[in-house]
């Protein structure tokens, strides 16, 4: 299964990274700016390739440094996908799972972490280990893959992924709709992705074309305006200042003004997961919208510009855990060292 | 003892021989030995009762029902007992959101009878669902049939309030879509009570889907059912549940609750597809032609809900089936890749020819589950070692052909030797240091599904009547 090149490069990988004070794992740094930034460290990057796919087992195996087009082609060739975060066509297969974005279609599809089968990483101390099980089904062990989801390289190096797929909708279509984007939640059976920026809702309906059209129909969303999901996305907002705050579903109700009353903000709401992307002009944009978050029981990471504005805005939940986590997965610090904040940084020896 | 009753109150702590007998195991096969066991009613009673143990050095093991089969809450080291059982409220459902938050001795099937008229239902249903608890599902994470298009319960977990082995109390997870830092709530689900208790937990709800249609497809030949799993999936459709019943269970099956299965099939297949109307229409066209063109003898698609309550009723009543046929069961749980079932179902048959035992199997083909069932008399002298045996030869068939340990029972006592096969000395070392994270002093269900070793210098006492 295994090509002896890529055996040798992870031989290479294992070296560099045993070798290494400090060590980053890179991928096409889409999401490079993603919480707090790192120090300084020798950047490594896992191999690319798919390297098992089987489409009667609905699961892929491929390098952790595989793009996620690479890896999207080859599963249409076969009428399958894995709802990997899309908008850049370049990031890597890791670098999404390390960053933990479960993509806009997570209404119907669920969270990123629940795509993962196994993991393969190179430790700390230079180590390829395994975490859990490459098949559809497993409860072998603890549950170390969605450790790994989500944890911006401070857990280990992720070389080699097996994730779950699902076949490709028959019809998937936009709809767009001035009305209010819960009761229009609440009255479709499984909507890929309900959009709504305050003013305008966008829904994404996937499945057999007929049921397609009934449920757009039966929600109030005009048919006729339909459009199909390859030639267009969710609103992503646009601006230098950029976050994304994570909230309770039912609480975008009463954040939704408090955001429209920011200025020079852009934003959409992921209805039903509570999930909202903003972009501001200016770094205040989004330090005022991260305080809207957190009066209603949110938060907002930062995802890209505003370096003076911490990552998270708060100490991270359960940080003695969390520390004795890193502790035990790497010891001395020297993983993405600053990525997370917390006494992490700190323990770094030497 | 007297402590944990001045903690939870007069009786609910019992260390009388005859009570603890009946916490020595679960519904595995190893046993152990408890040194009180207690019944809290509260989440504050369960940290108390965990503080006392921590006091007296004592390890605790959280028990809910008792259904599970991986010894999981089977006392080891003399432990404190904590039953769950009596925190058994449903203490909120949101429908906006849908979700519920339920204290861990609710049982499963009660979950979704309370949601059932809001249109909603909770998506694990392990067979043991009449019995079993939500508590127990989180701790083995839990599956059943359709748990092949929804998935096992570390999906559908959205928070838990927990007791650490400290006794301290904190939230995992939450009920906004992330939370910063580590996915705490994804490491404790499937830990087996070793990283502590939960004490609420956050479930996530599905909106019942508005079309369902269950069908039976029966088969002269296994091989022929197996191609038609692969088939099915080939051909773009998950569906909502994919169950197998090989000749034996079939006919024991008929004979109990006489739900029209074919007497004389080598295998039929219990296929569920459910969404919207268009869809599960053309679904349903498809899953026949691929069974027709693997061999299917008869599809039969149930005409309304009493036929498709009835057709589920057969696959449902496997367990009380083989008691009219043997005394005692071994139930087993692994799952191989679903392309690689024809070969493992044939080696299967073939160690039950080995060691002359009554092997029958019904199971999750879909995801490719397998739970080889050996049916026996332990009255019979020198059974339970070719049991073991059998099972064991089982078990190293499943990780030959590229499957796991378990699927969906978990790894409890019952299989902690065997991960090995599975992982290395580095693997098992990590997920040692990720457990102790959780609890360093090592007191929450100790020595369950790490095999001895994992850690460095570790010293470790052999339970008595362990099975290893």
């Amino acid at each position: 299964m295994t090509p002896p090149a890529v055996l040798d490069r992870l031989d290479e990988l294992r070296d560099t990274i045993r070798a290494a004070d400090a060590v980053v794992p890179v991928g096409a740094r889409t999401q490079w700016e993603v919480g707090n930034p790192t120090t300084e460290g020798v950047e490594v990057r896992a191999p690319a390739g798919v390297l098992a796919y089987d489409p009667a087992e609905l699961t892929v195996t491929a390098g952790a440094g595989t793009t996620v087009a690479e890896l999207a082609a080859v599963l249409r060739d076969a009428g399958q996908e894995c709802p990997l975060d899309a908008r850049a066509r370049e990031a890597t297969v890791g670098g999404v799972l390390a960053a933990g974005l479960s993509g806009h279609r997570r209404l119907r599809y669920g969270p990123l972490r629940d795509r993962v089968l196994e993991v393969r990483f190179v430790t700390a101390d230079g180590r390829l280990v395994k975490g859990g099980g490459p098949t559809v089904k497993n409860v072998t062990g603890f549950d170390v893959p969605r450790l790994l989801v989500g944890s911006l390289g401070t857990i280990g190096v992720l070389a080699r992924v097996t994730l779950r797929c699902q076949p490709l909708a028959a019809s998937a279509r936009w709809f767009t709709s001035g009305g209010d984007p819960f009761a229009a939640r609440q009255r479709m059976f499984r909507p890929s992705c309900v959009a709504w920026d305050g003013t305008t809702t966008q829904v994404l309906l996937e499945g057999h074309a007929d049921d397609v059209l009934a449920e757009a129909t039966a929600a109030g969303l005009d048919p006729d305006r339909g459009r199909d999901a390859a030639v267009g996305g969710p609103p992503w907002p646009e601006g230098p200042h950029r976050g994304r705050i994570s909230v309770r579903p039912s609480r975008l109700r009463d954040l939704a003004p408090a955001l429209d009353g920011i200025a020079d903000l852009r934003w959409f709401a992921e209805v039903g997961v509570g999930t909202v992307h903003v972009a501001a002009v200016d770094p205040a944009g989004l330090v005022a919208a991260r305080d809207a978050a957190a009066a209603r029981g949110g938060w907002l990471l930062r995802v890209a510009g505003a370096p003076d504005v911490d990552g998270y805005g708060a100490p991270l939940p359960n940080l003695a855990i969390v520390e004795r986590i890193r502790a035990a997965f790497d010891p001395t610090g020297k993983l993405s060292p600053g990525r997370l904040p917390g006494a992490a940084t700190t323990t770094r020896a030497g | 003892m007297a402590e944990l009753e001045s903690a939870l109150g007069a009786g609910r702590a019992r260390a009388e021989p005859l009570e603890l007998a009946l916490y020595r195991r679960d519904a595995g096969v190893d046993r152990g030995d408890a040194a009180a066991v207690c019944f809290p009613e509260s989440g504050a009673d369960v940290a108390a009762a965990v503080r006392v143990a921590a006091r007296y050095g004592r390890p605790f093991v959280a028990r809910g029902s008792g259904t599970g089969l991986a010894g999981g809450a089977t006392p080891v080291g003399d432990p404190l007992v904590i039953v769950t059982t009596h925190l058994n409220r449903i203490l909120d459902v949101n429908v906006e959101e849908r979700y519920a938050w339920v204290e861990p001795g609710v049982l499963n099937l009660d979950l979704t009878r309370a949601v059932h008229h809001l249109g909603l239902h909770y998506a694990p249903d392990p067979s043991s669902q009449q019995a079993c608890t939500i508590g127990g599902n989180v701790a083995t994470n839990a599956g059943g049939p359709h748990c092949l298009a929804s998935g096992v319960t570390a999906m559908h977990v959205l928070a838990m309030e927990v007791v650490l082995g400290d006794g301290s109390t904190t939230l995992l997870g939450g009920l906004e879509p992330d939370q910063a830092g580590y996915d705490l709530r994804g490491c404790f689900v499937g830990s087996e009570g070793t990283m502590g208790i939960a004490t609420r937990i956050a479930v996530r709800l599905l909106p019942d889907p508005p079309a369902v249609r269950t069908l039976l497809l029966d088969f002269t030949s296994i091989e022929a059912a197996a191609a038609t799993v692969s088939g099915i999936i080939a051909a773009g459709i998950v569906p909502a549940a994919l169950e197998m019943m090989d000749a034996e269970i079939t006919r024991a099956v008929e004979d109990f609750v006489g739900a029209g299965y074919p007497r004389d099939a080598a295998a039929v297949l219990l296929v569920e597809l459910d969404g919207l109307p268009a869809g599960v229409a053309a679904q349903v066209d498809a899953v026949r032609r691929v069974g027709t063109e693997r061999g299917a003898r008869t599809v039969r698609v149930a005409a309304d809900d009493a036929e498709r309550a009835l057709l589920w009723k057969g696959r449902k009543s496997a367990f009380g089936a083989i008691a009219r046929i043997a005394p005692d069961y071994y139930l087993h749980d692994a799952v191989v890749p679903r392309t690689r079932l024809v070969d493992v179902l044939q080696r299967v048959y073939e160690i039950a020819g080995e060691y002359d035992l009554t092997m029958m199997n019904v199971f999750h083909a879909g995801d490719g589950n397998l739970h080889p069932l050996i049916v026996f008399d332990q009255r019979h002298p020198g059974i339970w070692e070719r049991v073991h045996a059998a099972g064991d030869a089982i078990l190293r068939t499943c990780v030959d052909a590229g499957g796991v340990l378990s699927g969906e029972h978990g790894i409890g006592l019952e299989k902690r030797e065997a991960m090995p096969l599975v992982f290395t000395a580095d693997d098992l070392d990590l997920q040692a240091r990720l457990r102790d994270a959780f609890d360093p002093a090592g007191r929450a269900n100790p020595q369950k599904i790490l095999p001895r070793g994992s850690r460095c210098g570790e010293m470790q006492r052999v339970p008595e009547g362990a099975w290893v």
